[in-house]
């Protein structure tokens, strides 16, 4: 992580593919035969270093693939993955589709708001570290209820573990 | 075998014989359980030939079409004049489904050496294999395995490169998977042009599901012949099938049986049923986009394609999803409604509007303030959702519906009488 989460705006911007990040996106457009299919892989490259996917990632990513940034804006915000604000150290989907539901997921995101002091589902609790939300399924539905922090991907999580997550990932 | 349980004696193990064992992750434990045999195999032998013992197998699709895999591959162009492509679909995002992850979790080369085979046979050079933004491990699983088979120089001349999707359950559909590997939002396609003419980047494309690819090593090795002799019903239905079951059962996992199965078996033996002291309800048997079964139905019903079908249902991707008799099948409808709504593209008007509005609906019986024709209404909006765009997400929410209302009519009524307690959807 070469930038901490949640660069403000207002900040002078660091451009994002220098030197080995650059190395990495010469690799990555290797394996297609046009630039623009690079555009996915190259947004996860973004928000690995810069935390999320701001407007002037976009016109940096669009530049470095021959884009326009409103072409690029169209993609980003298709996925639900790609960060258009910035988020909480630990970022924490909840799934919450009728599988994990009638398991007891909300049960899991009402413990994860409280515990983390995050409130309410989406904002980021006012320690910066947090930052909780509810997702469609995650593919994991004998797993009741997955949780992924980061990339960490946890199964079987319940109300009463919350606690020790918390604590292991604060 | 009933990942993560004990294999149950009624499984017939294949593709899941070695889940939980983390050595067949590696290259040499893979090997030494007689991994990339079945490639040396398919690599010496002419592609149409590959084709044709896939055919006679009997493989179908396992995503959830069920389209036989032979056929589907011979339709490639048999004179070479453009690059052909290979798609894997891992984006396994249907609700109810977890199979494919537990293959790359704990078989990723099963997996490779699947790609391979059918990108020989279909002459494709390279292969992406599409995986889901939050599969985070089995990506890694993945990358590793990958790295391993190609420094051995396993391939030849095939490429596989990985591609990670960022969150969108319709890029599970072929073409918006292609959209999005070209870097674009993930908008299905008209059809035709199908795949095979123009796909990925507009040249010759097939694209298999995972599960689909980790059987096609099993049936070049084992012959087409074995393959097709595990068929307990509908000789159009062969070989196995991982079924993932969750919600309201015991020991809900991943279990592969032949197929014809009963699906009361796999519920009540393999997964111990509904908990102590329920009573199952309902059963939705090939993930949350098919109708739903009603216990009845549930208990009478093999899992094949044709079997599911009998019973007014689908075999889809496997997903079974069970709910017993603590279930509200009204508030469960409006959840995968609202999965729908939360995942339509927004290209087709029926389901960008159509998913919405059965969200609204249903929150609103739910709320205690459905009006007395939200039922007729809610039918009819699903009737112009079904088989009116351009792929079927929208199909998908309708299903639920219709056949929730149908087979649970009176749940919903007693929320429009008053009879139940409303209940605030947030």
């Amino acid at each position: 992580m070469t930038s901490p989460h949640g660069t403000a705006h207002t900040e002078e911007y660091q451009p994002v593919f220098v030197g080995k990040t650059m190395e990495e996106l010469q690799d990555v457009l290797q394996r297609y035969p046009n630039k623009q299919a690079a555009l996915l892989p190259t947004l996860w490259i973004a928000q690995r270093e810069h935390g999320w996917i701001s407007d002037r990632i976009m016109a940096e990513v669009a530049e470095v693939l021959g884009l326009t940034p409103a072409y690029v804006k169209g993609v980003v915000t298709f996925y639900t993955m790609y960060h258009q604000h910035p988020v909480g150290k630990n970022f924490v989907q909840v799934c919450t589709t009728s599988p994990c539901n009638i398991c007891g997921a909300e049960g899991v995101v009402r413990a994860l708001l409280e515990q983390t002091g995050a409130g309410e589902a989406g904002a980021t609790s006012p320690d910066g570290k947090w930052t909780i939300i509810e997702v469609e399924c995650l593919g994991a539905c004998g797993f009741a209820t997955p949780v992924l922090i980061n990339d960490d991907f946890i199964e079987n999580v319940t109300p009463a573990k919350v606690a020790d997550l918390v604590r292991k990932y604060r | 075998m009933g990942f993560p349980h004990k294999s149950h004696p009624k499984e017939t193990v294949v593709l899941s014989q070695y889940f939980g064992d983390a050595e067949a992750r590696t290259l040499k434990g893979w090997t030494k359980r007689g991994g990339y045999e079945a490639l040396t195999q398919a690599l010496a032998m002419d592609p149409a030939r590959v084709t044709d013992i896939v055919k006679e197998s009997g493989l179908r699709g396992r995503g959830g079409a069920g389209f036989p895999t032979g056929l589907k591959w011979s339709f490639m162009p048999k004179e070479k004049k453009k690059p052909h492509y290979l798609c894997v679909n891992a984006d396994e995002s249907e609700p109810g489904t977890f199979k494919d992850r537990e293959i790359m979790r704990w078989t990723p080369h099963a997996l490779l050496e699947g790609t391979v085979i059918a990108a020989h046979a279909i002459r494709a050079e390279i292969a992406y294999i599409y995986i889901r933004g939050e599969f985070t491990e089995p990506w890694t699983i993945m990358e590793r395995a990958l790295a391993e088979a190609t420094g051995a120089g396993l391939f030849g001349n095939i490429k596989i490169y990985l591609h990670r999707g960022a969150g969108a359950y319709i890029c599970g559909e072929e073409t918006a998977l292609m959209n999005s590997i070209e870097g674009k939002r993930g908008n299905p396609r008209i059809k035709p042009p199908f795949p095979a003419a123009a796909g990925l980047f507009g040249m010759p494309t097939t694209i298999n599901n995972v599960e689909t690819l980790a059987a096609v090593p099993h049936i070049l090795k084992r012959g087409a012949a074995w393959y097709k002799g595990m068929c307990l019903s509908n000789p159009k239905s062969t070989g196995t099938k991982l079924f993932s079951v969750c919600g309201h059962v015991q020991r809900p996992g991943n279990y592969e049986v032949t197929m014809g199965f009963p699906l009361k078996d796999l519920l009540y033996d393999m997964c111990g049923g509904p908990p102590a002291g329920r009573t199952l309800k309902a059963c939705i048997p090939g993930g949350s986009s098919v109708p739903i079964l009603t216990r009845e139905e549930t208990e009478a019903c093999l899992l094949d394609y044709e079997g599911v079908v009998e019973k007014g249902s689908m075999l889809g991707s496997g997903g079974v999803i069970v709910f017993d008799d603590s279930a509200d099948m009204v508030y469960q409808i409006m959840r995968l409604a609202r999965f729908y709504a939360h995942e339509s593209c927004a290209q087709c008007t029926q389901c960008r509007e159509g998913t919405a509005w059965t969200t609204k609906i249903l929150e609103r019986i739910l709320a205690g303030q459905g009006k007395p024709k939200d039922l007729d209404l809610l039918l009819d909006l699903s009737e112009n959702m079904t088989g009116k765009t351009i792929c079927v997400l929208s199909d998908s929410c309708a299903a639920p519906v219709i056949s929730g209302i149908k087979k649970f009519r009176s749940e919903f009524e007693a929320y429009l009488a008053g009879n139940r307690q409303p209940v605030m959807v947030g």
